[in-house]
């Protein structure tokens, strides 16, 4: 069953060849046989999966079934979710369990999915390779030296290794689309404002946004269409109608207009990522899509507006973890400076305190103009850059990141593990939704080739995605697990 | 702009971040890469170019002012460290 997509598990559930407890006992089991590898599940909720399976299959039983009835998956720790542990991959949320759920987990539920548990992450989402966890590394199931990308590096892991045939992520910076490409996955970052972020646990509130990951473009389009929406309880999600994702899978690609950002393949691009994108092109070519060169000319200044701004809101978002309402509070304070400043010292870690540090910096007197001012003035060149590109072509495309994935600890400083995001941070920026599919594999680690689209283009996206599916099997290809060979 | 040790510190301070001084000497060496790769954006001319806070550039939508959520203080409180009659306990404050 673990080989199914989403899309084949919900029909075999629909034709009653198997019920949703079965497939959950089963995939439960996995887990248990498997993740003490991966460590890609932070909290495995193994009880309220099961009644949750059995409520699925009495919906069923009544007629009552929607489509992704019955259908498991995992969520990024980062969604608060009632009576279950929601860490972000901190010690500072390690005893923190949410009154409420978010709006997203709110509609998987009442979609009739069936959560499995909370997976790894980089500790509040700050990280490209999951090695920021307080809960330890996630191992890529292609290849244990090498890490599965972040920050939903545990979901992406899960999808891969077979344990969940889908997961939630967040993407702040690249943290769907990169760790999608590391784990040779489907990941779609949604526009901001598609998917509300209400109970997402806040990194950067003007770039978070929530987004599927799966095996294929047609799972996600299911999965984007239960979770996307407007929510009074989210003030930046936007009133507009959640089409059905699904329909426009099909539509043939006959005159799409692909656009290259010729920076996007320039210096720092690995030549065999280089070539397995360039042979994606060529599979868009043959389905009747004409491709020419665009400029993005401000993109070398996207990851430095970045560290400003996202290190910014951080330190503005995480100012609530004082040691008083909840999270981790230090033993016998002597006063209330000294719990606030051991409780933050004990409860974070070394990458949160630096960005806590550096937004701190920016935004204080005499800085702020400098700093921050100048990163948003940059931040609107750099999405006028998309507009003006969008005005040209339908879509664009490159690679995810300029590397398959890379080794565990090989990224010890944190300006070059920064630049690493050169190709995922600027689409945050923008506001604009991004996919990453797999698209090759060079020395036995996944490709992903990602797919820029224009606000609200997501179901172009996900068409341009799927059809690109249908002609290729990257997305099929499975690592060879050391445990299943035995 | 070079960082000094001191603005390490004030950094902390104002984030209410507990850091000693080897502590700071480190991110001092760190924040100090940070910010050299973020100066390159002092290169690019902005002039005349309004600063973009949402991607969207949409305002704060506004609801009419009426009570829509019930008090549930007992359950937000069962996930603070202490408390007490509904109140949160912190060290003395006033002596």
């Amino acid at each position: 069953m673990h080989d199914k997509t989403l899309t084949e598990l919900a029909a075999s559930l629909a034709a009653g060849e198997f019920s949703s407890r079965e497939l959950t006992e089963s995939l439960l089991a996995r887990i248990d046989r498997l993740d003490g590898e991966f460590n890609s599940f932070i909290t495995v909720t193994a009880e309220q999966a099961l009644s949750a399976a059995d409520a699925a299959d009495a919906a069923r039983a009544r007629g009552e079934a929607g489509p992704l009835n019955g259908v498991p998956l995992a969520l990024k720790d980062i969604f608060c979710t009632t009576g279950v542990k929601t860490s972000a991959g901190s010690r500072m949320l390690d005893n923190f369990v949410a009154p409420y759920d978010a709006t997203v987990v709110e509609k998987l539920k009442a979609a009739g999915t069936v959560s499995l548990g909370k997976t790894n992450m980089d500790e509040f989402a700050m990280g490209s390779s999951n090695e920021n966890s307080f809960y330890g590394p996630v191992k890529n199931p292609w290849d244990g030296g090498a890490v599965p990308g972040g920050s939903s590096g545990g979901s992406a892991a899960a999808v891969a290794a077979g344990l969940v045939p889908a997961a939630m992520g967040t993407d702040t910076g690249g943290s769907i689309r990169q760790p999608a490409a590391f784990c040779g996955i489907t990941g779609l970052k949604p526009t901001y404002g598609r998917v509300s972020r209400y109970g997402i646990i806040a990194y950067a509130s003007s770039l978070d946004q929530a987004g599927p990951m799966a095996r294929t473009a047609a799972d996600c389009a299911q999965l984007l269409g239960a979770i996307a929406g407007h929510d009074l309880r989210d003030s930046t999600s936007v009133a507009r109608g959640v089409p059905d994702y699904t329909e426009e899978l099909a539509a043939p690609l006959s005159g799409l207009k692909i656009g290259l950002p010729k920076e996007y393949f320039g210096e720092g691009l690995d030549p065999q990522v280089e070539s397995a994108v360039g042979e994606a092109i060529r599979v868009y070519e043959s389905l009747g899509a004409t491709v020419r060169e665009v400029s993005l000319p401000h993109t070398h200044y996207a990851i430095p507006a970045y560290y400003v701004i996202a290190p910014a809101e951080a330190s503005s978002n995480l100012s609530r973890y004082d040691g008083v309402r909840f999270g981790h509070r230090c033993e016998a304070p002597t006063d209330l400076a000294d719990l606030y400043t051991r409780s933050r010292a004990e409860g974070f870690g070394e990458e949160v305190k630096r960005r806590i540090l550096m937004g701190t910096h920016t935004l204080s007197e005499g800085f702020f103009d400098a700093y921050y001012k100048k990163a948003q003035q940059v931040r609107r060149l750099i999405r006028q850059d998309f507009l003006d590109a969008f005005d040209e072509v339908d879509v664009l495309m490159g690679p995810a990141s300029p590397t398959p994935a890379f080794d565990l600890g090989a990224n010890k400083d944190p300006v070059s593990m920064y630049l690493q995001d050169i190709y995922t941070i600027a689409i945050n920026l923008a506001g604009i939704p991004g996919i990453s599919v797999p698209a090759g594999i060079v020395d036995g680690r996944p490709v992903g080739l990602q797919i820029l689209g224009t606000h609200f283009a997501e179901a172009r996206l996900l068409n341009v995605a799927h059809q690109f599916q249908q002609a290729t099997d990257w997305h099929l290809r499975r690592p060879a697990l050391a445990e299943e060979s035995l | 702009m070079a960082l000094e040790h001191a603005d390490v510190l004030r950094a902390a301070h104002l984030a209410r971040l507990g850091l000693n001084d080897d502590e700071a000497a480190l991110y001092l060496d760190d924040l100090s890469r940070i910010l050299a790769m973020v100066d390159q954006l002092q290169g690019l001319e902005t002039e005349g170019v309004a600063p973009l806070a949402h991607p969207l550039e949409t305002t704060q939508r506004l609801r009419a002012d009426e009570v829509t959520e019930e008090d549930r203080r007992e359950q937000f409180q069962r996930c603070a460290p202490a408390v007490e009659q509904g109140l949160y306990l912190v060290p003395r404050v006033v002596e």
